[in-house]
């Protein structure tokens, strides 16, 4: 693989084009994240239940 | 280039939310299950009930947190659980995935497979150790604190660890090293919500065992999802480099 090449992200694209695809990135993430370990539903909570011990999130 | 990054970050969710299933399975589901049947006093079923307060101890300090009464919803043990953890763990690494690619994007730091486990190690630091420092993890039927408390200090703690990482990959100073160190002893110093000395069921072998299955769990997944990431998007930039017009979205 030629090392010269940029990651997905970063080749030839302005300030404001990283800020967008980062931010929207990042909100998805986080909404992910929240969803499957943080959330009090209890829906969420019971079907990602062993999940959220496993991956060391905070639970019961 | 939405699409790269979403695409390396979906490919990489599936690798490592597949691999961390499996190693599940094999040696954290099972202390899971074994720690439950304390939970329950010996009953197969799933039911979350805080551990009773010792006498003297207010029961609102213990937080029982999970009585969400009889008919609440839960997966079936055996396929319909198995199949939500592995739902769940795929979720859970998308959302990771997105986050290192936000970083990624935000900060101009390329993820390649010749650094993924790079990315690797630092998302298992930021997100697995400096966390588990503070809040060890803990399996069901064990005393626990408050959980919104513990979530804040969980995210606090994996934040300030992770700008940390990105600080010093950013900028090589001396004193961006300082502010570095400090990031990461800061949450540390900031006393986590410590459990009640409540008695548990749960033997202190088998606790043991589930921290040590937890840490090790979290490397093999952030590994995984470090290289799985760089290899997808040193493959999408080489094909898209490839490619003259378009094909970068």
């Amino acid at each position: 693989m030629n090392t010269s090449v940029q990651t997905a992200g970063t080749t030839g694209l302005t300030v404001s084009q990283r800020l967008i695809a980062g931010s929207i990135a990042l909100l998805l993430g986080l909404t992910l994240l929240v969803g499957t370990g943080f959330a009090g539903d209890f829906r969420l909570h019971n079907g990602a239940h062993d999940t959220r011990h496993a991956m060391g999130f905070p639970c019961h | 280039m939405f699409r790269n990054l979403f695409l390396a970050a979906l490919v990489a969710a599936l690798c490592a939310g597949l691999v961390t299933s499996a190693f599940q399975a094999w040696r954290v589901t099972p202390l899971i299950f074994a720690a439950e049947a304390f939970e329950g006093g010996g009953e197969a079923v799933h039911t979350h009930e805080a551990a009773t307060p010792a006498p003297g101890q207010d029961a609102a300090t213990t937080m029982p947190a999970h009585d969400h009464g009889e008919e609440e919803w839960m997966p079936q043990d055996g396929f319909e659980r198995t199949a939500f953890t592995l739902f769940s763990n795929i979720l859970a690494a998308a959302g990771y995935a997105l986050i290192i690619g936000a970083v990624s994007v935000l900060f101009a730091l390329p993820i390649t497979f010749a650094n993924g486990i790079l990315w690797g190690l630092g998302g298992f630091a930021a997100f697995t150790l400096a966390p588990a420092l503070g809040l060890p993890p803990g399996m069901p039927g064990m005393p626990v604190a408050d959980t919104l408390a513990r979530q804040v200090w969980w995210f606090g703690a994996a934040l300030s660890t992770g700008a940390a990482l990105v600080l010093v990959a950013k900028v090589r100073a001396p004193w961006a090293l300082a502010v570095a160190v400090a990031l990461v002893l800061l949450p540390q110093l900031i006393a986590a919500p410590q459990a009640p000395d409540d008695p548990t069921g749960v033997p202190p072998r088998m606790t043991a065992e589930f921290v040590a299955a937890v840490i090790y769990n979290g490397a093999l997944f952030w590994v995984v999802l470090g290289l799985a990431f760089g290899r997808m998007a040193d493959h999408l930039a080489a094909r898209s480099a490839a490619v003259p017009n378009g094909a970068r979205a």
